[in-house]
């Protein structure tokens, strides 16, 4: 990799290693614009944002060009100003610009460049054809009148998920971004997971808002709201409020909610001790029966998805367990049938995630008891921000609440479900044979945690050895299903998390970059640490329920079968 | 379901590679007349790339045709010649007469395919266009539409 010393606007920056001159010169703190440049992706060098002049005024985007030593380069001469508010002045011209009631107003990149360059008149006619808006997807709604080509969803949905399921069509004046045979979204093999919306910087992707469903419930009186929240929503959530990424309110979070008209407000952590439990006692089966191996986790629907459309063939492999979400509420909505003969209220459940292939799995037939779904409503984490903040409450200064019992208690193992490496170690941490506080600190050391898109673990067990895997971003996962198919690979148990960082950096959370969702992760770390409990066999309400009234009922309430059901032709 | 097994043939033999895209549906429209969503969705298996990609290139360009092509293909030329000695009054009354509108080029019958052509070299006789291949020069709007009633009335008595 390249070192030395450049010039940015008469500023000496040294560089080393640095990709491009666009991130030496966001080292040298110039917050230099860009639509289309991602770090974690190619460069595509569309959106002309980013362009700097050098010496002899040859203008050139700076994301496409290799730094070099002794180079000389201006971020802000005249032209480059004239340039870029001529650009945002083209993408506006074709741009649908309803701001103030658009999904993303507030949060889209073009409106706060449009503001900070001071576009104040759009002098061009807008000659683009009106397009459908496609909301056929349980998750992502499409509205290509707001796009301005950047090409970051094809990239993501590409290169970070491997599923290509956006792709530019035709070309020149027509040239738009759409599915296959501009096919409506439910009619691909999407996933739901939504990082295309993550990383659009418009309104032309964004996540289906479901917030009038909530209101519409918590403002019922016939209906008791009950609410879950998900490991990784807490650490996020404060983002919004001034409270820096990582910061476990939890406990604000549940004040919030109860003063928004929730009757009771849980802790999904309850649900995933419910799913170590399970998903442990059926590796142990699996370990004596000798298989299938590699015994895939289920906490990830978008990954479930893809295994049932493109990768049948491991179904079987996929652990019969529900996701942590899906396990809460048939337990909740079991205890609630009885409740609610008694009152003649309605229970609604509604589940708070970071993640927006959620709200596609508690959509699925297999989690409906007699048509009604066990989860009725799934929020994102951003959807609840926007809740509290309708409801003017000042969540930075509000008096914490503990989350309700009995469903209210997880452990250290089921907090960290919320990142990627989570779960494989809640599982580790129940199936080791010796429990002690060496054991723990082994595990956590072994190599499960950490960035690296694919970590393979080889812990002691008996008079064997596991191999554990753990992938995020599907792309990865793909890689790592081609060499097990392949025999190049063995494992006895793989996590996969189809979001990269997994949970915390699900396209339910606010929008941030790979450092804050790392900060979201040591906050989950930091939860365990101090985490009273860190072994899901330990917590009290999850053995006792399984000992009582779950006995004999896991099957039918915590287990699920999923069958291949292949794209629709 | 159509028989796609010319199509798993065409893509061995440019080896599946995804870099032979274009050539390969190339092949294909050379053999099915275009290219249709199942032997687009199957070159995308084969290649291992997203139908999302494939279809981007096919949408890209001009000469890769998605529907049918109709019993008789049009060309009215659209070069510097034929376009100042006024040959898009040609196409736009062709493609009035055949009823068309967004981005198709076909008609509704089946009958006639309208496309346009870059040159073809008989800037002389401008303005041209080519039914089936077959040159016809110095043309008007009006010969035109003659022309294409002509054969419609032969193909309704060969019924």
């Amino acid at each position: 990799m390249a070192k030395g010393i450049m010039y940015i606007d008469g500023q000496r920056v040294p560089f080393d290693g640095e990709k491009n001159v666009l991130a030496v010169i966001r080292k040298a703190g110039i917050d230099m614009p860009t639509f289309c440049y991602y770090s974690e992706l190619s460069v595509y060098g569309a959106c002309r944002m980013c362009v700097v002049e050098d010496e002899k005024g040859k203008i050139d985007a700076s994301c496409s060009m290799e730094p070099r030593d002794g180079m000389r380069i201006r971020t802000n001469t005249a032209r480059l100003l004239k340039h870029r508010r001529m650009i945002l002045e083209l993408m506006l011209s074709s741009h649908d610009r309803d701001c103030t009631t658009c999904e993303k107003s507030g949060e889209c990149r073009l409106q706060e460049l449009a503001l900070r360059f001071g576009v104040r008149h759009v002098r061009f006619a807008d000659t683009r054809p009106r397009y459908e808006k496609d909301d056929s997807s349980p998750a992502v709604v499409r509205d290509p009148n707001k796009c301005i080509l950047c090409g970051d969803c094809i990239r993501v949905c590409e290169e970070m998920q491997g599923m290509g399921i956006l792709n530019f069509a035709y070309r020149g004046s027509d040239l738009v971004v759409c599915p296959a045979f501009d096919r409506k979204l439910n009619e691909t093999a999407c996933i739901s997971c939504g990082q295309c919306a993550a990383a659009c910087p418009t309104g032309a992707i964004t996540i289906y808002n479901e917030i009038g469903r909530a209101w519409r419930a918590l403002h019922d009186a016939k209906k008791r709201v009950v609410v879950q929240i998900a490991p990784a929503v807490r650490v996020a959530v404060g983002e919004a409020f001034g409270l820096p990424a990582g910061v476990n309110a939890l406990d604000k979070l549940v004040a919030a909610l109860k003063m928004m008209g929730a009757d009771e407000v849980y802790d999904t952590t309850f649900g995933a001790d419910l799913t170590v439990m399970e998903e442990s006692a059926e590796f142990l089966e699996r370990l004596k029966k000798g298989g299938p191996f590699p015994m895939f986790t289920s906490c990830c629907p978008a990954w479930v998805k893809y295994v049932e459309e493109e990768a049948p063939q491991f179904l079987k492999n996929i652990s019969s367990c529900k996701s942590p979400m899906e396990m809460f509420a048939a337990v909740l909505k079991d205890r609630c049938a009885r409740q609610d003969a008694e009152d003649g209220r309605t229970t609604y459940h509604i589940a708070v995630m970071p993640c927006t292939a959620k709200k596609m799995e508690a959509q699925r037939p297999e989690f409906r008891h007699e048509g009604v779904p066990d989860v009725d409503l799934v929020l994102t984490t951003r959807e609840v921000i926007n809740m509290i903040k309708e409801s003017g409450i000042r969540f930075s200064e509000l008096e914490g609440e503990s989350p309700d019992m009995p469903f209210g208690m997880g452990t250290g193992a089921a907090t960290i479900f919320g990142t990627t490496g989570g779960v494989a170690e809640a599982v580790a941490r129940r199936v080791v044979e010796d429990k002690s506080k060496n054991t723990l600190q082994a595990i956590q050391f072994s190599g499960l945690r950490g960035s690296e898109a694919i970590r393979t673990v080889t812990l002691p067990f008996g008079d064997r050895a596991l191999r554990i895997a753990v992938v995020h971003g599907l792309v990865n996962a793909q890689k790592l299903l081609q060499e097990i198919r392949e025999g190049q690979a063995y494992f006895d148990l793989v996590e996969v998390m189809t979001c990269k960082t997994g949970c915390v950096g699900g396209a339910g959370q606010p929008y941030g970059l790979l450092p804050v969702k790392n900060r979201r992760a040591e906050g989950l770390y930091e939860a365990d640490r101090s985490a009273l409990i860190k072994r899901s066999e330990k917590n009290p309400i999850v053995a006792e329920l399984l000992e009582g009234e779950l006995k004999d009922r896991t099957h039918e309430l915590l287990h699920v079968t999923y069958s291949p059901h292949p794209v629709k032709e | 379901m159509e028989d796609l097994a010319h199509i798993n043939e065409i893509c061995a033999q440019f080896d599946c590679d995804p870099a032979n895209l274009i050539a390969i549906m190339q092949e294909i429209q050379a053999a099915d007349k275009y290219l249709s969503e199942q032997a687009l969705t199957r070159v995308a298996e084969n290649l291992h790339i997203g139908t999302a990609k494939v279809y981007s290139v096919a949408t890209f360009y001009e000469n890769f045709s998605l529907e049918p092509k109709g019993k008789h293909v049009i060309k009215v030329c659209a070069g510097t010649a034929c376009h100042v000695r006024r040959s898009q009054p040609i196409y736009d009354a062709v493609h009035d007469y055949l009823g068309l509108a967004g981005r198709k080029k076909t008609s509704a019958d089946g009958l006639f395919t309208l496309e346009t052509v870059a040159c073809l070299g008989a800037c002389g006789l401008a303005p041209v266009m080519t039914v089936d291949g077959e040159v016809h020069a110095k043309m008007t709007p009006e010969a035109a539409l003659a022309l294409l009633e002509e054969i419609r009335a032969k193909e309704e008595r060969a019924v």
